[in-house]
């Protein structure tokens, strides 16, 4: 499958774009960042319907809002390399008058962005809106999220979920990024929330597994199969089982690497594990 | 002096409710919502007109935020329906981030403002609010000051198209503006000229202040009464050239005196025209269980406290 070896490609460089990024300001989220690139890919070159252009209504169009909103270097290279804005400006992410905020917002008109994201657990309501309002407008196109497994401490997504199930919001796929790990150590061991499968189940979602979710093939099929339970009168709920860290032996399965910038040593020898596929920035 | 007269008690909530019930009707994009306060926000008519526009969130004001923030994203004008405390304080955050920082269309209707709220004690009786809202950048922040013209902004603020801070009280209060008054975010109304001292006054204290002016008046202190109805952005042009005229200037709110319409005021004046000002408001503290009336004369917010302020800052200028 001609079509899955370029997307894998693309994956490769946007895990290079993340390290090269956060090395070059020496700050930044690589760990969760690298472990949603083949969601990011996905999502964004084989689910979403999109229009050409960005305007901040979406009309007509599928719109996408990222809650967790520290994993940026993934957000920010796949809208680059989807198109939204110029590629080169990845080179000013985290630096002083760019667009490229730490956290992403619609602050500084980046396009492809809709909402800021930063302060946690505030994605799913706003996601709900959205949906709420392609209701009201008869656009019966998708609203997705995605938020931290961490993040769900959070009880504004509670809140969020309790309503999204009683009001029947069936335009809504939220991804949980269940890789494990928050800041301080693993969620287990911070706060241990049991089955977020059998949580969101009595909240009255739909959910489904996507066990490999850094395996492209898995995460593609895994949200083609989320798409097609919409329209049933339940949000869905998708739980991706990711790798902190994912690509980078020694990034990988540890929340060390939440928020840290590897150094110069460090960014070679992790570029070396995901060889250059489509040029670099 | 001008004299005005109370067209007859009424609560600006009502007035509220009036202003979203004609936007139903006015504006197919105003939806709105409400966190289980249906009746305290007067919000029926809207529903029972619009009941497709009108999204019941449940006891969950930090989810109404985002859901507002989000209905924006498809074109909407939201209306969010809650107490005062619960639509500031409780969900900083919430409006910070999704709201005024992300620059969204969303109007934050407030009810239950200040100590007036009554007997249910210090805390619903936020006191804050404006303090909150209007450091937040880019938030207008409203505060009418009777039932026809919190109806007027009601209507209004659908037309400006930013995040906006509404506040209102639950007790009837007397309706003295002209029922067909334009509502201009911004631009305060002059409602007596007076050359002895200006005193700006927002929310239901406008009217304390007209009383305070007539009283003062018959002792032969002429009294200049502005209505401040926007906090934020601040008319610093009426305030200045009024001072310029009394050179002394008491401003009235019932709102804690640090972070409300006050120091915006003295702000103004310590830049351009540094000018003696007395403060009416509460000082520093939460309030209590009381009646309306027993608790403004406590916390020093009626006329006759106006009153006292003006004979107070008159003998500092």
């Amino acid at each position: 499958m001609p079509r899955l070896e370029e997307l894998q490609d693309l994956t490769t460089q946007v895990r290079r774009d993340i390290l090269r990024m956060v090395h070059k300001v020496n700050s930044g989220h690589p760990g969760g960042s690298l472990g949603c690139a083949e969601f990011f890919v996905a999502l964004y070159n084989e689910l979403m319907e999109l229009n050409e252009g960005f305007d901040m209504d979406g009309k007509g169009e599928d719109l996408f809002f990222l809650s967790n909103g520290h994993i940026s270097p993934v957000y920010y290279s796949v809208l680059a390399r989807s198109g939204y804005f110029p590629v080169d400006e990845l080179n000013t992410f985290r630096l002083i008058n760019s667009r490229l905020q730490g956290h992403p917002t619609t602050h500084e008109g980046l396009p492809g962005v809709r909402i800021a994201s930063g302060s946690l657990g505030q994605g799913m309501s706003v996601a709900i809106g959205a949906a709420l309002a392609k209701k009201l407008n008869k656009d019966s196109n998708i609203v997705y999220s995605l938020h931290g497994d961490g993040e769900l401490q959070e009880g504004q997504n509670w809140e969020a979920m309790m309503y999204a199930s009683a009001n029947k919001v069936d335009n809504l796929i939220s991804t949980i990024d269940l890789n494990g790990q928050q800041i301080d150590g693993s969620t287990d061991t911070v706060l241990n929330m049991g089955s977020v499968r059998a949580k969101f189940e009595a909240f009255g979602w739909d959910v489904l597994d996507v066990k490999e979710g850094n395996n492209l093939e898995a995460v593609i099929a895994g949200l083609k199969k989320a798409k097609s339970m919409t329209g049933n009168g339940k949000p869905i709920c998708v739980l991706l089982h990711t790798v902190m860290g994912n690509g980078v032996d020694f990034m990988m399965h540890t929340h060390a690497w939440h928020g840290k910038a590897p150094s110069d040593e460090q960014l070679e020898t992790a570029l070396a594990q995901n060889p250059e596929t489509l040029g670099d920035y | 002096m001008k004299k005005y007269t109370d067209q007859g008690k009424n609560d600006t909530r009502s007035g509220f409710g009036a202003g979203l019930a004609e936007l139903g009707r006015l504006n197919p994009n105003v939806v709105a919502l409400c966190a289980d306060l249906i009746g305290s926000l007067k919000m029926d008519k809207f529903i029972e007109e619009n009941p497709e526009r009108f999204f019941q969130i449940g006891i969950a004001e930090a989810n109404m935020m985002g859901i507002a923030a989000g209905l924006t994203i498809g074109g909407k004008i939201p209306f969010t329906g809650t107490f005062a405390n619960f639509s500031t304080g409780r969900v900083y955050d919430q409006i910070r981030q999704s709201i005024a920082y992300s620059g969204k269309n969303v109007k934050i209707c407030a009810s239950h403002a200040g100590v007036t709220l009554g007997e249910d004690g210090a805390t619903h009786q936020i006191l804050e609010d404006i303090g909150l809202m209007k450091m937040l950048p880019g938030m207008v922040v409203i505060n009418p000051c009777d039932y026809n013209q919190t109806k007027a902004a009601t209507i209004a603020i659908a037309d400006y198209e930013g995040p906006v801070y509404l506040r209102f009280g639950r007790p009837k209060v007397a309706n003295f503006t002209p029922v067909d008054q334009k509502f201009e975010i911004g631009k305060a109304l002059h409602l007596t000229e007076g050359t002895d001292v200006t005193i700006v006054a927002t929310g239901h204290l406008v009217w304390e202040a007209l009383i305070a002016a007539e009283n003062l008046e018959s002792q032969g202190i002429s009294a200049e009464v502005i209505n401040i109805h926007t906090i934020k952005p601040l008319d610093a042009n009426a305030i200045i050239n009024s001072v310029k005229k009394t050179g002394c200037i008491v401003t009235a709110e019932e709102h804690n005196v640090l972070g409300g319409l006050g120091e915006s005021v003295a702000r103004v004046l310590a830049t351009s025209q540094p000018t003696p000002q007395e403060f009416i408001g509460t000082n520093d503290t939460f309030g209590e269980s009381g009646t309306p009336a027993q608790l403004m004369e406590k916390y020093g917010l009626d006329n006759k406290a106006i009153e006292k302020a003006v004979l107070k800052v008159i003998e500092r200028k």
